[in-house]
């Protein structure tokens, strides 16, 4: 493969080259798509909500089918848009700011994303086979094993598929971050985005088998009559609920944690300031993330734990509140006294720290035990997930998009139409969940398909739906933006934001090897510093060689479709012993799959320097 | 000729290091057959009450995870603080998530 090919393609041609291509650039835009399409499904979905909800005892949908809208809209937006769009920002961005030129495990990459998608597909696939889950996306297991049909069988399948393939994201960073900085990249000189990737990847790596465990005996439960969750049969349904939450709960952090390394990346670059506190914030992250594994109980208050056991647990998740608390200041006196830039990007990461902070205040509140018990299960606490979760996670995600667009597709967002996206997104999202707050506290109950009329909840939700429809008109605004940009707008440079990371010292988009040479990073904001006291290029931290890379593979996608095969083998195997034949097939081409790959040496190829050389004189002229 | 000698000084002192590092290899391989045998004993003879039991039992088990990290795993070399960090985090996790689960739900 020579890197001066860049011809034409056929679509035939760029699609093989997407099921094939291990390129972590590439990966981070499968995920962002896959992302997106997800993203969209979600936001459907949670319309439909809003749609029922809009006046009292409305019968838009069944009962039965609004149940399956708020299972899927949870499920969805947390495991296939959020973490996935996540994990797109990382796929992209980690590499390039620690100075490597592709993951540690390119491979394994891959097969992460196409597990994803085809968890994703799976679980999706419900609404057309019978039904979708239908006992809330946490599938509490006296829910789920009562639930009829086999929604629930899918989400298991589908989100166990999904979820292996996160793992093996999360792996894959750390190693990443661990073995592969660029020389001079120091713990300490890395990007707190870097930092936070980091962090959140020893997350998803200690979290995550909680919820694969759970999900294996809920499994187990519902379809190889064991009775790990059953009452009835000795067995103990609250194991579920902690299990679930012991993941649950650093999930939540594992969506959060990654925007706010990337905010701190936003405010510092338009504000033409080093990071505030730097130090103070890496060692909050880690301070976050290790407190995170010890509140689960938080989300149980009203289960029963008893005085000592919810005393602990509220105690804890309020400690927490504090190095948050640090985030915000740091981030506050980063701007403080900078050459503040206002545009897209900054405009999100200015609209997260208000919208963020009322979703660390309500989280306070519901962490006081005592308190809790009027908040449970009530818009309260819809209000104030959806506070973090959108207020923190969604906006970052389109501060990001805007942020790293010119770097990934060359062009920068049109600047015009990315604000109107902000404020109609800005204001719809405060419309829709403000006034949920009060209504939660009047009593309207979480998940419930109507409401009656003239209790004083007809207005607020009222209002509450309007919101969702300026916050779609946003969404679509963005989607706009993106085909405009790529029609009408100029070709950027690489470094339009006067960047301070290494990722801007490199052409936009970059090539598929990012750096002819590694960089030497001298500091904290190594591109920043050659700016100020060097020539304003990173100098090069090893001598001009042939550059060794990773070969496209069509494996991933293979050994995914095998097991996705096998899903449906395990959820149909108990109505036809027939489907044995898939269960069976699945696998055993899955692992046939992985057979071939350990078997068949693969070392890659090489880019010889002379090529290299040829690049590195174009671009001196 | 001082060059040879000195590689062979070199590889004179790599073959004795591996070598050293085989004995403790071996010395650690017996002591773990050893351990699992008292364990075995321990529990097939019935003879000691289990209030012994488990905790020896315990006990003897750390150890030999401890073997198996720092001798088979080479955790104990130069380099391995971060795999180190990782383990004792996982490891952090993991007694949370049994303590939470033996505390709280089934004391």
């Amino acid at each position: 493969m020579s890197i001066t090919a860049t011809g034409k393609r056929s679509f035939g041609a760029f699609l093989w080259d997407y099921l094939t291509t291990v390129d972590h650039k590439k990966i981070a835009f499968l995920y962002l798509a896959g992302g997106g399409f997800f993203f969209i499904l979600g936001g459907l979905e949670a319309l439909v909500i809003r749609i029922q909800l809009i006046v009292p005892e409305n019968d838009f949908v069944s009962a039965g089918f609004y149940n399956e809208m708020i299972t899927m809209h949870g499920t969805t937006m947390i495991f296939l848009a959020g973490m996935p769009l996540l994990i797109g920002l990382m796929n992209f961005a980690m590499p390039l700011q620690i100075g490597a030129r592709d993951v540690a495990f390119p491979f394994l990459n891959s097969l992460g994303f196409w597990l994803f998608m085809f968890g994703g597909t799976l679980l999706n696939l419900s609404f057309l086979l019978g039904g979708a889950p239908d006992s809330g996306w946490t599938s509490y297991a006296s829910l789920a094993l009562q639930s009829p049909g086999h929604g629930v069988d899918f989400y298991i399948l589908g989100l166990q598929i999904a979820g292996a393939g996160t793992l093996m994201g999360g792996i894959n960073f750390i190693a990443t971050i661990v073995t592969m900085r660029a020389p001079g990249m120091t713990y300490m000189r890395m990007p707190l985005f870097t930092w936070s990737t980091l962090i959140t990847s020893v997350l998803i790596l200690f979290a995550f088998p909680a919820l694969t465990i759970n999900l294996f005996l809920l499994m187990f439960d519902r379809m190889f009559d064991t009775a790990f969750f059953n009452v009835a049969l000795g067995g103990n349904t609250i194991i579920y609920q902690h299990l679930f939450w012991i993941f649950g709960h650093p999930e939540v952090y594992i969506l959060i944690l990654p925007l706010f390394g990337l905010f701190s990346e936003i405010f510092s670059t338009f504000s033409k300031k080093r990071l505030f506190g730097y130090t103070a914030m890496v060692f909050a992250t880690m301070l976050i993330a290790f407190l995170g594994f010890m509140v689960w109980a938080h989300h149980m208050f009203t289960v029963g734990l008893g005085p000592v056991a919810n005393s602990i647990f509220a105690v804890g998740t309020m400690a927490i509140a504090v190095p948050t608390g640090i985030k915000i200041f740091n981030w506050l006196a980063t701007m403080w006294g900078g050459q503040v830039t206002i545009n897209s990007a900054m405009l999100w990461a200015l609209g997260f720290i208000p919208s963020f902070t009322i979703g660390g205040m309500t989280g306070v509140m519901l962490g006081s035990s005592v308190a809790d018990y009027q908040y449970h299960d009530t818009y309260f606490v819809v209000a104030h997930f959806h506070y973090v979760i959108v207020g923190g996670t969604i906006f970052g995600i389109f501060a990001g998009l805007h942020y790293w667009w010119p770097k990934m597709f060359g062009k920068v967002l049109n600047d015009a139409l990315g604000k109107l996206t902000f404020w109609l997104f800005f204001i719809g999202f405060h419309m829709t969940f403000f006034i949920q707050h009060f209504l939660g506290l009047m009593g309207m109950p979480r998940r419930y398909w109507v409401f009656l009329e003239d209790q004083g909840l007809d207005m607020g939700n009222m209002i509450s739906t309007i919101g969702a429809f300026f916050m779609t008109a946003g969404a679509l605004v963005f989607l706009y933006n993106i085909v405009y940009t790529a029609i009408k707008e100029e070709k950027a440079s690489a470094d339009p934001w006067d960047g301070r990371t290494l990722e801007w010292s490199i052409p936009s988009p970059p090539p598929f090897y990012n750096f002819e040479q590694l960089p030497l990073v001298r500091g904290l904001d190594a591109f920043w510093l050659e700016k100020m006291e060097g020539d304003g290029t990173m100098p090069a931290g090893e001598p001009l060689q042939d550059v060794h890379m990773p070969n496209g593979s069509f494996l991933p996608f293979l050994m995914s479709l095998g097991f996705f095969v096998a899903g449906f083998g395990f959820i149909y195997q108990t109505d036809n012993s027939l489907w044995y034949l898939a269960l069976y097939g699945g696998m055993a081409f899955a692992i046939g799959c992985m057979v071939v790959r350990s078997i068949k040496d693969d070392h890659g190829f090489y880019i010889p320097k002379e090529e290299l050389q040829k690049v590195l004189d174009r671009e001196a002229k | 000729m001082t060059e040879e000698t000195k590689i062979d000084h070199t590889q004179a002192f790599q073959r004795k290091k591996n070598k050293e590092e085989m004995q403790k290899q071996l010395i650690s391989f017996g002591l773990m057959i050893v351990f699992t045998l008292i364990a075995f004993a321990m529990v097939a003879t019935g003879g000691i009450s289990k209030i012994y039991v488990i905790p020896v039992l315990f006990i003897m088990a750390i150890v030999q995870a401890g073997f198996q990290f720092y001798y088979f795993m080479h955790m104990k070399e130069k380099d391995h603080e971060m795999p180190a960090t990782l383990i004792y985090g996982g490891v952090w996790a993991a007694f949370l998530t049994l303590c939470g689960l033996v505390v709280i739900t089934w004391w």
